[in-house]
């Protein structure tokens, strides 16, 4: 089971990655974007894990509520509203149980991309964030380590699309040959659950 | 004269400058004396280009009367991050709206409109159809 520890493990490693591949999330930025996703993303888990090593929430979906709002509130980019909002929805389908197996996790997951599907419109093959986090959540059935393997082929298949969504959409066929930074970062997200429950192993998670 | 009952108008922009302007332009545009509650909401809050949340929340409670507040974005992050707080539902003002509206047409038609006393509704759909004003 995944109790609220589970989630405060997740984001903190989650701010590590993103703080580990913020030049390479900016760079990535760079040539189809407005080069600021990885400092962007840095201020606001950085936010976010001030937040819950001062006062951790004591239930799963409350820490995913709070880093949700967070996100929202710090990053000033697209990806706030869209991770925010990914997190909230995902942490309010998870109400108030203080442990929650993996099927829940799976469940509430999809309902927080259905709910960044519909803030933002974009669609599988829009080279976004989606492209990572739609096969993630299928695959998370399955196991953790399955839902980073294919959120991190879904990033990688970004570079060969167009932009259909964002700012890099704007540059019609001059975005195909990057890979879509808010998918790889996405990936990042989706792999900290691998980070959080490495450190779970023993204790029946 | 009393501002009470007149919708309260919020406009968030990457920029700084481009909601500060807008807001004086609408004013201006609406007429000496109004009393119409603007509220520009633009950049980040360390005065980047980007959008704020906190300023978005700071606007729309500034310029809130009771009458609901209509909101007018230019792009992107700054569309993504209304729809997301009201979506959160407790961080803006009862009564506010998201106007789907071209960003200084709209304002200005907006602030017109609420300076008349009109509703939410009036002040929305006159925004609103600043779409349909062709140019060419």
């Amino acid at each position: 089971m995944l109790d609220a520890d589970f989630f405060r493990r997740w984001m903190t490693a989650a701010a590590a990655s993103v703080d580990r591949e913020a030049e390479r999330l900016t760079a990535l930025d760079s040539p189809i974007g407005d080069a600021d996703h990885g400092s962007n993303l840095q201020r606001g888990f950085r936010a976010v894990t001030d937040a819950l090593a001062k006062e951790p929430p004591a239930t799963p979906g409350a820490v995913l509520t709070q880093a949700g709002r967070l996100l929202i509130s710090t990053v000033g980019g697209a990806s706030g509203p869209l991770y925010g909002t990914l997190l909230r929805r995902t942490g309010k389908s998870l109400g108030d149980a203080a442990e929650v197996d993996a099927g829940q996790l799976a469940e509430a997951l999809r309902a927080g991309v259905d709910a960044v599907r519909q803030l933002g419109g974009a669609a599988p093959g829009d080279k976004t964030m989606i492209d990572a986090l739609v096969p993630a959540v299928e695959a998370l059935g399955d196991s953790f380590a399955a839902a980073r393997t294919a959120a991190e082929e879904g990033a990688v298949a970004t570079t060969p699309l167009q932009a259909r969504k964002g700012r890099a959409s704007y540059l019609g066929e001059r975005s195909i040959g990057h890979q879509d930074p808010g998918a790889t970062s996405a990936a990042l997200l989706i792999a900290a659950l691998v980070d959080a429950s490495a450190e779970t192993e023993g204790d029946g998670e | 004269m009393s501002e009470a009952g007149l919708v309260g108008i919020v406009l968030v922009s990457h920029s700084a400058a481009v909601a500060a302007s807008v807001a004086e332009l609408a004013k201006g545009l609406a007429g000496a004396g109004t009393a119409v509650p603007v509220a520009p909401a633009g950049g980040t809050e360390s005065g980047d280009f980007g959008t704020s949340a906190e300023l978005i929340a700071a606007a729309a409670a500034s310029v809130d009367r009771g009458a609901g507040v209509a909101v007018l974005t230019d792009l992107g992050s700054a569309v993504l991050t209304v729809k997301a707080l009201l979506a959160e539902g407790d961080e803006l003002p009862e009564g506010t709206r998201l106007v789907d509206a071209p960003f200084v047409e709209g304002a200005v038609a907006a602030v017109v409109t609420a300076s008349t006393g009109a509703d939410l509704a009036a002040v929305e759909a006159a925004a609103a159809e600043a779409y349909a004003y062709r140019k060419v």
